[in-house]
């Protein structure tokens, strides 16, 4: 088991450091000079060339890379170009939120998700089922935006529950936390609860014509048992792996989510980034995300063994 | 055939006299499909007694598994339903029980283990947890006082180490010793009733073998009464009290082992002897032919022939037999058989 993490971790390197080339090839493969796209449509000259100086641009692709990836082993992400600020800072002040939110909405999404899938699963055909199945669809066609305005209008104008944009740090108040925290949350988690339920459904619906499930019967259980301690927990590697692949579509989410919501986290930091073309940050916030999912995916298989004995590592 | 006579000295190891204990009557269950009504059970009634093995005989299809999932009502409700019938067992009728009465029976009262014990037990659940499930749910016995009694029923079934084997999971255990792992959790609860689908069909044969005789001694030790469910008839030679031959959802022939082999009075029943493959030190030509079959297929349960259900298959069949279906009769004392021919067949050998 030690051996197999220690082993994994070891394969995570190669993948990180293909991701650091592409993220370092970003700046270069994007057309025309970065350091024009950087300096802006009214910069002079002279500007530029400091540009490109200050990003070490004249020395070969090579030296670039390298000293670049060494500074990043460091810890060093190198500064933004808009406000001059080291780029681990400000990923570090956007951290919070994001990270709070991504917890929040897996946590909301699983817990809804997996129940409402072994329920459809159970309910096969029948209205229950399709009403799960609608509302999946739903989750997965409907763009997130369009989700999050749909809630603010729903929840904070017509209902009045819950604020319509911001962020209140868990450190600072709890009910803040979670009143601002439950909107963005179900925003974010519709598609990743859609796609959980209809894994689970799917997964489910095997495993509820193996025989061991009609052992389960045999033997008196009631449904919910059978179903429960059976059936999901057979399901379950299948689930999880979802749960895993699907956090991908939380990152594209993230973003969009704390626009709309106005949240100080890693989604906003790099629309800004964008916006400004501050390509250092948007390097610093790719990398964190590929990072994070890299690991996670890690953590998703490992967590196999808990569902199932034959797994060993 | 000495295996015959070898038949007719064995006694009657049933409570001969004792009140059956399950008692099914004209049992029809049918399913509500697209192509139509399908009648997989068609107007079955038998019963068991104590300490009795009834063998259930026919090819797949026959309406043998349904029968059995009837008994414990584990068909889905629909496309199944019950067109008639009752099914005794301690005086209350098993078809008019609620589905919670119906869970105090199953595992408890009735218990059932099933063709593949590959598949049969839950890969992710300890044996001991899959054991314990069962006791603790009926008999209210505590955790840990369920496991000194798991333990227990795999030391009957004749698991060595049975404390180790509950911590273990069913990828652990050969098919051998899953099959006594189902055996053991189906008797844990000391059951009058123990079906048994088809539970020797997966397994090597001299595992098979093992299980048999595990499954006999169960009988004679606890005296619960066994519907063993089979298409073999070497395992049905081996361990029957009685046999009940079914085609196409009805019984067509019942009698004593000894009495069915001796004398079968149904041509499908003939017809099942005859395709059983023999062990011969015989290799002239004559023993080398091509084993008998029964021509064509089990008819489709939607579309039943007004007549006979085998006749189409059948070499003695008249257009009486095409026309009329034939009662169930008995033909020599104590042994029902449903053929309009069956004095006019030849005589029995093999």
């Amino acid at each position: 088991m030690y051996a197999y993490i220690i082993r994994r971790l070891v394969a995570t390197i190669p993948i990180m450091a293909i991701v650091a080339v592409f993220v370092f090839m970003l700046l270069h493969l994007s057309p025309g000079d970065p350091a024009a796209i950087i300096a802006g449509d009214f910069a002079t000259e002279e500007q530029i060339l400091k540009i490109r100086e200050q990003l070490g641009l004249n020395d070969p692709l090579y030296i670039q890379f390298g000293s670049w990836l060494i500074n990043l082993l460091q810890g060093d992400m190198g500064q933004s170009i808009y406000s001059g600020l080291p780029v681990t800072k400000l990923i570090g002040q956007r951290l919070e939120p994001t990270l709070m939110l991504t917890l929040c909405t897996m946590l909301i999404a699983i817990t809804m998700a997996i129940p409402l899938g072994v329920i459809a699963a159970w309910k096969v055909g029948t209205w229950i089922d399709r009403a799960v199945m609608t509302l999946a669809v739903f989750g997965f066609s409907v763009p997130v935006f369009v989700i999050g305005y749909l809630l603010i209008l729903g929840g904070s104008r017509t209902l009045g529950w819950f604020p319509v944009q911001g962020y209140t740090s868990i450190l600072e108040s709890v009910p803040g936390f979670l009143s601002h925290i439950t909107l963005p949350a179900l925003t974010l988690g519709a598609v990743y609860m859609a796609l959980i339920a209809r894994m689970t459904r799917a997964t489910m619906l095997e495993v509820l014509n193996e025989d061991y499930v009609r052992t389960a019967y045999a033997k008196g259980l009631a449904t919910r048992k059978v179903l429960v301690k059976h059936a999901l927990k057979n399901a379950m590697v299948p689930i999880s792996t979802t749960i895993g692949l699907g956090v991908a579509l939380l990152i594209g989410g993230v973003v969009v989510t704390e626009s709309v919501f106005a949240i100080p986290g890693l989604g906003r930091l790099t629309v800004d980034a964008v916006l400004r073309t501050d390509y250092p940050v948007i390097q610093g916030v790719i990398l964190v995300f590929s990072f994070t999912y890299v690991l996670l995916n890690l953590l998703i298989d490992l967590s196999y063994v808990l569902f199932d004995p034959r797994i060993r590592y | 055939m000495t295996e015959d006579t070898a038949l007719l000295d064995r006694g009657p190891s049933a409570d001969a006299g004792a009140d059956p204990v399950l008692q099914v009557e004209d049992l029809r269950t049918y399913f509500d499909t697209r192509d139509g009504v399908v009648k997989a059970v068609d107007g079955l009634s038998f019963s068991v007694r104590p300490g009795e093995i009834l063998s259930v005989v026919g090819e797949s299809g026959c309406g043998k598994s349904i029968t059995s999932l009837s008994v414990m009502q584990l068909l889905p409700r629909p496309p199944a339903r019950f067109a008639s019938g009752r099914i005794m067992f301690k005086g209350s009728d098993l078809l008019q029980a609620s589905e919670e009465e119906m869970r105090r029976v199953r595992g408890n009262e009735i218990s059932m283990i099933f063709q593949d014990p590959m598949s049969s037990l839950n890969p992710v659940l300890s044996i001991g947890d899959q054991l314990t499930e069962a006791i603790m749910l009926h008999q209210g016995l505590s955790q840990k006082q369920a496991m000194d009694h798991a333990a227990e029923m795999l030391d009957l079934v004749h698991i060595p180490e049975p404390r180790r084997r509950l911590k273990e999971y069913p990828h652990q255990l050969s098919g051998g010793m899953r099959q006594r792992v189902m055996i053991a959790m189906a008797l844990s609860c000391n059951p009058s009733v123990l079906i048994a689908d088809e539970p020797t069909t997966a397994l090597d044969v001299t595992i098979q073998a093992q299980i048999l005789a595990l499954m006999e001694e169960i009988r004679d030790k606890l005296k619960t009464a066994i519907i063993l469910i089979t298409h073999d008839l070497g395992v049905v030679a081996e361990m029957a009290d009685r046999v009940l031959v079914m085609y196409a959802g009805r019984k067509v022939e019942e009698a004593d082992v000894a009495e069915i082999f001796e004398r079968p009075q149904h041509p499908y029943t003939r017809g099942l002897m005859r395709s059983v493959p023999r062990l011969t030190t015989d290799f002239s030509e004559a023993r080398q032919e091509r084993l008998s079959e029964i021509p064509g297929i089990v008819p489709a349960l939607t579309n039943l022939p007004k007549g006979c259900t085998f006749a189409e298959r059948c070499a003695f069949a008249t257009d009486r037999c095409r026309a009329e279906y034939p009662a169930l009769e008995p033909k020599k004392p104590d042994h029902l058989a449903a053929c309009w021919e069956s004095a006019n067949l030849p005589d029995w050998t093999l």
